[in-house]
């Protein structure tokens, strides 16, 4: 089995895409091959294979969206690159007016079967403008899907199921594991909405997705040699996100903590909360913690960063705030 | 109209070749200390800039306000901001001059001028049409210069920013360092047309300059400046210039033609203007060569500066989000 980074998952996503289906396009900044095939290599040599098919644009969030959406509605399945998830914002007209209300506006008469690529993170001292994950806003507007993958195989599988899925859908790669490599089996396939039980556990569930899984896996690994069996769950698709999955492990671990990247306020662990106490309010025996990062901007200096971002320790912190009542 | 005493002096020849060579020499010692791994940052090198930038700020007076974009170091160098508060800011230092917590890329020294420093490509122009609003609105007299590159351009904010200004004839100088490259595309392959030619469809100047070419970037922005000044609105400059360093650190620019980065290497344009300072008797070697050393001392101690400085306290995460620290945050 083969081991490659998540930025050769894509890769490898879209050129299968692409020799598959005729109507997927890729198009982005400095994405085609004279330009070095994107900026972590994720679409080399698609140019040279795909000609036409695959073009660098000019610095254009909004014409690059737009043109997605124009696309798609005739019919194509294109695959645009917005190159970090902060410059979605420059192309947000585009993404939340237009492509996600266009197939319920048009009572069905059109679709936008578009894929946007997008790719944010903190921990590289970026500072404010080039680490924020959006994600939750996006999970905001019905008519979206959203994705964030934790591993290479997942990155792989789900951009393809974006790619072929019907609805608008935002893939958000994370910065900072894009050179980390994984097993990819040939045949696998991750399906949209669907969570993956990354880790078996019986006291505490943790739910999350993308670069914070690695954490919780490792804090599970930790807590195990005190005896406490934590199951971590991958949502892997935000939205839809897959509440069998977390409502069959919660009900047995009667404990849950919510995970991810982007600052807790109003994200996306507020609402997979608030859906368990709402299904499983008398199986709970401790309210559901939130971990993600600190409510403020994404600060420059190291130091600042690092305290910035949800930890190792934030995550055991909050395992052992739901253990705390019997 | 070409106005009356549009030319750099002799005493303006020199002051560029001060700005440019603190320029050159900061960028320098920074890329230096980011090779030996002393500094981590992410950083957009101004490197065969530095004319355009020490050119316009000549023009300027103190309190005129400066936009910019990440690739930025030579217009806060320019516009004066101090090189100790900039460097710290580069290690993200308390003593920086964002206290650390915005660094590099959003330099922001009011005390200078520099009102915003932007990562997101294109969105300093809307920004500066505000600042500029406010001294028409005043009537302060200042005159407001947004940077950019060839690559902002194309976003719709460059479009929409240059019609309203021309609009209401605001104080604004629309300056666009044209480096060819964005990122790593040329900008022929992204830009349809002229950049320069864009003025005309919002009814103002523009004008095509070479920017390393420091008389001819001192006149053209001393147009710009005094057009704006005197109420009669905004100028576009397409300033042609080159960087050396690719788009940012580490970037090994192989989407450059060798024979192109050799030639724009060749007539680097700081060491030009020495020699042009020299040659024209407007200084003598002794002159210039004391004006490079006082610039590498003066960076010798920022960077001590900067290195001993402590970091911020992590409790600054959760102070300037608002006015004041929220209660129920
Ligand atoms: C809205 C937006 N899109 C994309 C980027 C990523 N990006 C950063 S710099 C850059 C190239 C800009 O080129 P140009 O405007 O010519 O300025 P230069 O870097 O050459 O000085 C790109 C695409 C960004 N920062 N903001
Ligand atoms: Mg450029």
């Amino acid at each position: 089995m083969a081991e490659i980074t998540c930025s050769q998952a894509t890769q490898q996503a879209l050129d299968e895409a692409m020799a598959a289906d005729p109507t997927v396009l890729v198009f982005g900044e400095d994405v085609a091959d004279p330009e070095g095939g994107g900026i972590m290599g994720s679409t080399a040599g698609l140019s040279t294979k795909y000609g036409s098919r695959v073009r660098s644009t000019p610095i254009s969030e909004q014409a690059i969206a737009g043109a997605a959406v124009g696309a798609a509605i005739a019919g194509m399945r294109p695959v645009a690159e917005i190159m970090l998830m902060n410059f979605i914002t420059v192309a947000m007209d585009m993404i939340v007016n237009h492509a996600a209300k266009t197939r319920f506006m048009s009572g069905g008469k059109t679709a936008v079967p578009l894929t946007i690529r997008t790719m944010s993170g903190a921990g590289i001292g970026a500072g404010g403008q080039h680490s924020d994950m959006y994600e939750a806003w996006l999970a905001h507007v019905p008519g979206l899907k959203v994705v964030v993958p934790s591993n290479a195989a997942d990155q792989k599988a789900l951009l393809k199921s974006c790619i072929f899925d019907d609805d608008p859908c935002i893939f958000v790669e994370t910065t900072y594991i894009q050179f980390v490599k994984g097993e990819v089996p040939d045949d696998y396939e991750a399906p949209l909405g669907k969570a993956k039980v990354s880790r078996e556990g019986t006291d505490v569930t943790i739910v999350g997705y993308g670069r914070p899984i690695l954490d919780a896996l490792a804090v599970a690994e930790k807590l195990a040699a005190e005896g406490i069996s934590v199951e971590v769950v991958d949502l892997r698709t935000v939205m839809p996100w897959d509440q069998e999955t977390v409502f069959k492990s919660v009900a047995k671990t009667k404990r849950a903590v919510t995970l991810h990247e982007a600052v807790v306020q109003f994200g996306v662990g507020a609402e997979i909360s608030s859906r368990i106490h709402e299904e499983l309010f008398d199986t709970l025996k401790a309210p559901v913690q939130r971990v993600g990062s600190m409510n403020t901007v994404v600060p420059y200096s190291a130091p600042l960063e690092q305290n910035f971002m949800w930890s190792q320790d934030k995550i055991e912190a909050a395992i052992r705030r739901t253990l705390e009542r019997k | 109209m070409t106005r009356p005493n549009a030319a750099a002096g002799p005493e303006d020849l020199i002051k560029i070749y001060r700005t440019s060579t603190l320029i050159k020499q900061t960028d320098e010692a920074i890329r230096g200390l980011l090779r030996r791994g002393r500094l981590q940052a992410n950083y957009y090198s101004p490197r065969g800039q530095e004319i355009v930038a020490a050119a316009m700020a000549a023009t300027l007076q103190p309190d005129d306000y400066v936009v910019t974009i990440y690739r930025g170091l030579h217009d806060h160098l320019a516009k004066g901001v101090p090189l100790k508060a900039l460097m710290a800011e580069y290690f993200g230092k308390v003593d920086g001059s964002c206290k650390g917590k915005g660094g590099c890329m959003h330099i922001t020294h009011p005390e200078a001028g520099v009102m915003v420093t932007t990562g997101i490509v294109g969105s300093g122009m809307p920004i500066a049409n505000g600042l500029a609003l406010a001294s028409q609105e005043r009537k302060d007299g200042r005159v407001t210069v947004t940077n950019f590159g060839d690559g902002a351009t194309n976003i719709g904010s460059f479009h929409e920013s240059m019609n309203l200004a021309s609009l209401w004839k605001l104080p604004v100088v629309f300056l666009c360092q044209n480096n060819l490259f964005a990122e790593h595309t040329a900008t022929e392959l992204c830009t349809a047309g002229n950049i320069v030619d864009r003025a005309k469809g919002y009814a103002m100047p523009g004008i095509l300059v070479d920017g390393n070419d420091p008389e001819a970037m001192y006149a053209a922005a001393r147009q710009a400046v005094d057009r704006a000044r005197d109420g009669e609105g905004p100028t576009l400059i397409e300033a042609r210039t080159f960087r050396f360093e690719g788009h940012n650190y580490g970037d090994p620019s192989s989407y450059i033609p060798k024979e192109m980065m050799a030639e724009a290497k060749a007539n680097d344009p700081v060491p030009k203007l020495r020699a042009l300072l020299i040659e024209r008797g407007i200084a003598t070697e002794d002159e210039v060569a004391k004006i490079d050393a006082d610039a590498a001392a003066e960076i010798a101690e920022a960077v001590t500066f900067a290195q001993e400085s402590p970091y911020p306290d992590v409790a600054e995460n959760l102070s300037d989000v608002y006015a004041t620290v929220l209660e129920n945050a």
